[in-house]
């Protein structure tokens, strides 16, 4: 079973649609007794990183989820859940759960793509991957998969901790990962068979452990 | 670097699939979760459902449609037609929907644009604008005029000014409609497209009119949109997605070729 954190932000629904096309039990959930006994806990979340912050206090899940992960549990972030496990975030200059060091940055509209067209904000749309370190994550992910993003800021963590990059003008982390723990800025439950693929392989992992790396 | 889009557009009445041509004469051509399964498995990068049920009473019908192709098919989906209250932005959402596409509720009453983005953030907000080609005027400095009503009913708002208008509520994205070239399968309309998004930050889908691949690689191109809504086109067999993908991208267009 997984769980998927409820803490009244955003795409709660459309993650556990996608499991439940994919046969993989979860359940949406507020209690820190369905959390503890979660294989893995996904953090999805849309919305701002100040109104995200003051709802898991006020919930209670951003503790039930950090006491999750120094007991091991397998976790992975979606959007919103990626930029907030961070330190900190640029938007409203929110102080952040600070699971693994980094911080969230804004894009900066000023940035040209490659055809010589600046950027829009919000960064909306299919990007593919650059894979920089291998993880059970991208396990039989086709290197031109290309993935559905929607976001106005982006994660920057530690370097040590990015697992892929992505180019919107210019390069930024879009996969990080630190011990069982994962965070993608893309929306896995909207970017078709490789994103079915990639919650396949969270779950796996879950539930095989390290065996599947 | 960042796919341009291809968008599906798939009207729906009374749970049914239609197309209409220039907003008029609408025929029933199938199942629309099945088209939409069809479609995203054919590489659409997005689908729009367009509700054109004309008594509120049948929307349930409707949300049923959305439910049901949100639980089988997983590229983002919008909805628009008939949005006018944020009670109606909370059932499609609810339904499965990431996006809502609000056009004449939000020139009738522009905080609905505004009251949708803080509840559910600009991504989830998509302003629909149907554009007629009108003489420069005081009026219409931009000489482009937004309707309501489905294509109907004139309004005194530059389609420009409507635009910035829109971005500064907290739109997320436009998809520019031009009611000049809907439906004639002659190409998009790509001074409009290219005027708009000139102005805003946000992205332009541009909406009406194409025909063949050349209009597609035009408007993403020439007319500056960063994603077109197609409908016509690939609904009656035409060209497939992948053949319209494939000429964009021998010509140096970035779009999504693996799915």
């Amino acid at each position: 079973m997984l769980a998927i954190l409820d803490y009244k932000a955003g795409n709660q629904t459309s993650v556990a649609r996608a499991l439940k096309f994919l046969n993989i039990p979860c359940i949406i959930t507020e209690s820190s007794v369905a959390v503890a006994s979660a294989r893995g806990i996904i953090f999805p979340g849309v919305g701002a990183a100040g109104q995200a912050m003051q709802n898991l206090q006020a919930t209670g899940m951003g503790d039930v989820l950090t006491e999750a992960i120094s007991r091991g549990t397998p976790v992975l972030g979606i959007c919103l859940g990626c930029q907030i496990m961070l330190e900190m975030s640029e938007e409203n200059n929110t102080r952040t759960l600070g699971i693994v060091p980094g911080k969230c940055v804004a894009f900066d509209p000023g940035w040209v793509e490659a055809a010589g067209e600046r950027i829009r904000v919000p960064h909306m749309g299919w990007n593919s991957l650059k894979i920089v370190r291998p993880s059970p994550l991208f396990n039989g992910i086709e290197p031109d998969a290309q993935f559905y993003f929607v976001h106005s800021y982006y994660p920057c963590p530690a370097a040590e901790f990015v697992l892929a990059t992505t180019c919107y003008g210019r390069e930024f982390c879009s996969v990080y990962g630190k011990d069982a723990l994962w965070a993608v800025q893309f929306h896995p439950e909207k970017s078709g068979r490789p994103g079915l693929k990639l919650l396949r392989n969270f779950y796996d992992y879950c539930v095989e452990g390290k065996n599947a790396e | 670097m960042l796919s341009k889009r291809i968008v599906l557009c798939l009207d729906v009445r009374d749970g049914k699939l239609t197309k209409g041509v220039k907003f008029a004469g609408n025929v029933d051509i199938g199942d629309p979760v099945e088209s939409a399964r069809r479609y995203s498995d054919g590489g659409a990068d997005e689908i729009v459902f367009y509700d054109i049920t004309a008594s509120a009473e049948r929307r349930g019908i409707f949300l049923d449609v959305v439910e049901k192709v949100a639980g089988q098919v997983f590229v983002p989906l919008c909805v628009g037609g008939g949005l006018s209250h944020i009670d109606d932005l909370d059932a499609v959402l609810q339904a499965g929907a990431e996006k809502v596409s609000l056009n004449t509720a939000a020139v009738k009453n522009p905080d609905l644009i505004a009251e949708g983005a803080s509840r559910y953030g600009s991504q989830a907000i998509v302003v629909g604008m149907d554009v007629l080609k009108v003489p420069t005027s005081a009026v219409f400095p931009s000489g482009y005029q937004i309707y309501i009503n489905g294509g109907r009913t004139p309004v005194e708002l530059d389609a420009l000014a409507w635009a910035r208008k829109c971005q500064e509520l907290g739109a997320g994205e436009l998809c520019i409609n031009s009611i000049d070239a809907d439906g004639t399968l002659d190409g998009y309309e790509l001074n409009l497209n290219a005027l708009i998004a000139d102005a805003v930050n946000i992205p332009i889908i541009a909406s009406g009119g194409a025909g063949n691949p050349g209009h597609i690689h035009e408007v993403l191109t020439k007319g500056k949109a960063s994603a077109a809504l197609l409908a016509s086109i690939v609904h009656y067999g035409q060209y497939t997605i992948r053949q319209l993908k494939e000429y964009a991208a021998e010509r140096g267009v970035p779009v999504r070729l693996s799915w």
